[in-house]
């Protein structure tokens, strides 16, 4: 279950259906309702396959658009899930990274990751807030 | 002394005159002139980019800021307060060059760990500590952003990658490689004519690449208002910036 082509993930490599949306929009706000995200962490509710992709649900945030940093709900596999974003399409201020794909971390609701480690990249932006020193803790590449 | 064969004594013939390549002036005569110090078309006064010029030379005769173009393997190494150690590096190839004056920036793009990761540098940022040149290439395009519809071994770069060594010689060597795509859809349709790009080989069955001929507009090249003559501009900032680097 390699991802090979981040504009149609986890869709297309899953063994059941597969689900070709008929246009993919570009990147308009970073992480919205019913965005399509990756799950990067090595949990086992990320990465079993599912015929629907997990999708942002709530944006923990006073304008309903997510940045790197925000906390948000997410629909996994008939249930329901935080998350941290740690990466998105958008592009943001100069000096930071944009990723190829909107990738979230899973997380409970006391903070702590639910996975044990985390292979892409993250920004190194998310050290500002003391919150996340565990999911930082996990992480091995730092962008 | 010799004697030809009529058997009068042949007039002296000197030997040629040796012709000396003086590599020092090739050198000087080949100048590069970064692109964000040529200023846009419009009505600003030419006093405001004659400020942002000065501190601009001012920076860089503390901080060297190589010759690069699009598609150069570049490592940057930038002063951050949440990295371990202060300091992060990235190593990417340089996709687009964008902006004038001091906010002028560079786009660096690489693939980590199967994640494409592109960084948008500003060049007089105080923050940046080192930018070193890994590779030298110039692409057939000026903007490399079809990179991110293709396959990802194209943009996937060594981030331990030692430096190629090259000689201060004469031009930089253009690597007319032609880039394999995924499939469509791609974030914007690169076969058509506005986008004018060379460096991709288009896989597409010929009737689309007909149908994409259908927007180009073969009036722009000829297009009077559009022209912007800059060698009188560019002389004149070569000998501003020339002078004011050499102090």
């Amino acid at each position: 279950r390699s991802v090979s082509h981040p504009h149609l993930p986890f869709i297309l490599s899953l063994l059941a259906l597969s689900f070709s949306p008929a246009s993919v929009t570009g990147a308009c706000r970073a992480i919205q309702k019913l965005t399509r995200v990756r799950v990067v962490d090595n949990s086992a509710l990320g990465n079993t396959p599912y015929h629907r992709p997990p999708k942002c649900i709530h944006v923990y945030n006073k304008t309903g658009v997510g940045k790197v940093g925000d906390k948000i709900l997410l629909a996994i596999k008939g249930e329901k899930k935080k998350a941290l974003i740690v990466g998105h399409k958008m592009p943001g201020p100069t000096m930071t990274p944009r990723f190829d794909s909107n990738n979230v971390v899973l997380i409970e609701d006391n903070g702590n990751p639910t996975g044990t480690r985390i292979k892409t990249p993250i920004p190194y932006i998310l050290r500002q807030r003391g919150e996340f020193s565990k999911v930082l803790a996990i992480a091995r590449n730092f962008v | 002394c010799r004697v030809s064969s009529d058997g009068k004594p042949e007039k002296f013939q000197p030997p040629p005159k040796p012709v000396i390549i003086d590599k020092q002036k090739q050198r000087e005569e080949r100048r590069f002139l970064s692109p964000e110090f040529i200023p846009p078309r419009g009505r600003t006064d030419p006093f405001k980019y004659y400020i942002e010029r000065k501190d601009m030379i001012q920076r860089r005769r503390v901080f060297n800021i190589p010759e690069f173009y699009v598609g150069h393997v570049l490592a940057v190494t930038t002063a951050d307060p949440y990295a371990s150690e202060k300091s992060s590096r990235f190593v990417g190839i340089c996709i687009q060059r964008g902006g004038k004056g001091l906010g002028a920036t560079f786009v660096l793009r690489n693939v980590i760990e199967d994640q494409g990761v592109e960084i948008c540098y500003e060049l007089y940022n105080p923050r940046i500590q080192a930018i070193e040149v890994l590779k030298l290439e110039k692409r057939l395009d000026d903007n490399l952003m079809y990179l991110r519809d293709a396959l990802p071994e194209y943009s996937t770069f060594d981030v331990n990658m030692k430096p190629v060594s090259r000689l201060d010689d004469e031009e930089v060597p253009v690597n007319k490689l032609q880039v394999r795509m995924k499939p469509k859809p791609w974030s914007k349709r690169w076969e058509r004519p506005k986008y004018n790009i060379k460096g991709i080989k288009f896989e597409l069955p010929e009737s689309k690449m007909k149908e994409a001929q259908k927007w180009s507009q073969p009036w722009l090249e000829f297009d009077m208002m559009r022209e912007y003559d800059t060698s009188k501009l560019e002389d004149k900032i070569w000998r501003e910036v020339s002078e004011g680097l050499k102090n």
